[in-house]
């Protein structure tokens, strides 16, 4: 791909809705589906991947000229590597209980295939601001899409949305949407409801 | 309209989805019945909301998705009832009403309606519903003549045989009373609604495969759902294989997993489990069985 100027807006834009990482390229599902039991969970979830897809964007889009292509893998993931880590220490120092509920999917940020996709197809072949806006559009897609699942099983699944209630007492929370099917249900229904409001737009665009 | 899904030549019959639902829903009186003697007015009330949530879910997604309403196959009737026969007697009515929404919404229409779902939706509502409210679904048995009666499902207990065989034990509403169930399941073979061999080798397997464990055939048979399950359940056309030597696999693994689930796992019943992993193998299983077309004589080892 050639490095022409390219519109930093319509790339961050781009990443939220156009291809959202996680209701359009259906990338990252693991930690979709595992870290939504709760809205804060998937806002923290969200941010820390949001933080890491910046970085590593970033550096590997200055470095893309350094790299050679036959290690540009290993390469990737040695950075990766360097920000998860640092993600993963700053949340242990200051938001501890945040640390404990994300447990081992924080580390696994390393394997997230949204950053590992986005080194590959995006930041090693673009300059560094565009792969910047690239990082920041596809993370702000990420922490929406976990958010919004967050609160959708929260909401059902607890009665409430970032721990405040939200239903009453009187709310009998269906605590399958907080154990892993009802992940694959919210999520599926999602995939489900954003496939045929965009198939909808193209329709009347015809 | 095609009914039975089966390899070719297809004969046209008189039969139509209204008439073997309406077969179903005739078996399933007894059961009924039996149920509402036990049980009394809650259960009624459980199967009638769970009977009519389910027609009108089936009735308003038809209307807004502009499919043509076919209410009046009956199998959003048979639906409902079947949920509404295994889930405990003393369910609240939303639940119920939850559970058949579920069932007729995302396990039927959203896979493409009557004949595309790949599970059973009565039971894959019962799973939600024992997933999301599990103190509901397993409290709300003590019921209707059971006052007195608490704990121990029927599972467990040591109720004696002519109370398991007559339906005088906790349960849910249409698993307890085997006679009952036997009658259904004489009318479906009679009126040749289904055929003998997915329910005969379902209740064969477990209780052999239990036997060999330790368990009396006997209880096998008469303690919890596994007789409603087999008639009623794993005959459903849509999620059971379609042909013969499949049935066969499929109505094993029904047995076994029954057993496995009753014997090693922590859920008291597997029955609901066996079924509907058995459905997600249907089609593999119906892939995987030798198939021989129409027209073609046995398949000759010097052809190839």
């Amino acid at each position: 791909m050639s490095e022409k100027r390219q519109n930093l807006g319509k790339v961050v834009f781009n990443g939220i809705l156009t291809e959202n990482p996680t209701f359009r390229l259906v990338l990252g599902t693991c930690p979709t589906l595992a870290v939504t039991t709760s809205a804060i969970n998937g806002l923290g979830m969200g941010a820390a991947a949001t933080f890491v897809l910046l970085g590593s964007n970033v550096v590997i889009s200055a470095l893309r000229k350094f790299i050679p292509d036959k290690v540009r893998i290993p390469s990737f993931i040695v950075i990766i590597c360097m920000f998860v880590t640092m993600v993963q220490l700053l949340m242990q120092a200051y938001l501890p209980s945040l640390y404990e509920s994300l447990g081992i999917f924080l580390p696994l940020i390393v394997v997230n295939c949204i950053i590992l996709g986005r080194a590959e197809a995006f930041a090693s072949k673009n300059p560094v601001a565009a792969s910047a806006a690239d990082g920041l559009g596809m993370g702000i897609g990420f922490t929406l899409a976990l958010t919004l699942m967050g609160c959708i099983r929260e909401l059902l699944g607890n009665g409430t949305v970032f721990g405040a209630s939200l239903l009453g007492t009187s709310y009998q929370p269906m605590l399958l949407m907080i154990l892993p099917a009802g992940g694959f249900l919210v999520y599926g229904l999602m995939l489900g409801i954003i496939n045929a409001l965009s198939n909808r737009g193209k329709e009347d665009a015809k | 309209m095609s009914l039975i899904l089966s390899p070719a030549p297809h004969i046209r019959t008189k039969d139509d989805t209204q008439r073997l639902m309406l077969n179903v829903l005739i078996a399933l009186v007894p059961c009924v019945i039996a149920g509402i003697w036990y049980f009394g007015w809650q259960a009624a009330l459980v199967l009638a909301v769970s009977t009519a949530s389910a027609v009108l879910a089936e009735f308003v997604w038809q209307k807004l998705t502009h499919k043509k309403v076919r209410i009046f196959d009956l199998s959003a009737a048979v639906t409902g009832l079947l949920l509404g026969l295994v889930i405990p007697p003393a369910s609240p009515w939303w639940m119920v009403m939850i559970g058949a929404f579920f069932a007729i919404i995302v396990v039927k229409q959203l896979f493409g309606g009557i004949g595309d779902n790949f599970l059973n939706p009565a039971l894959t509502a019962r799973a939600v519903l024992l997933a999301s409210w599990p103190a509901f679904m397993t409290a709300g048995y003590n019921v209707g003549r059971f006052d007195a009666v608490t704990g121990a499902t029927p599972l467990l207990s040591s109720a004696s045989t002519m109370d398991l065989l007559l339906g005088n034990v906790t349960g849910a509403i249409g698993e307890t009373c085997k006679i009952a169930i036997l009658i259904g399941f004489i009318w479906l073979l009679v009126t040749g609604t289904i055929r003998w061999h997915i329910p005969v080798i379902t209740v064969a397997s477990a209780c052999l495969l239990g036997w060999l464990l330790g368990t009396d055939p006997l209880t096998t048979v008469l303690t919890g759902g596994l007789l409603f399950g087999a008639v009623f359940m794993a005959t459903d056309y849509v999620t059971s294989p379609m042909r013969l030597p499949a049935q066969i696999i499929y109505s094993i693994g029904i047995g076994v997993i029954i057993v496995l689930i009753r014997k090693f796992g922590s859920y008291p019943e597997g029955v609901t489990y066996a079924i509907l992993l058995m459905n997600i193998a249907a089609p593999l299983l119906d892939r995987v069985v030798p198939q021989r077309l129409y027209g073609h004589a046995k398949a000759k080892k010097e052809a190839k």
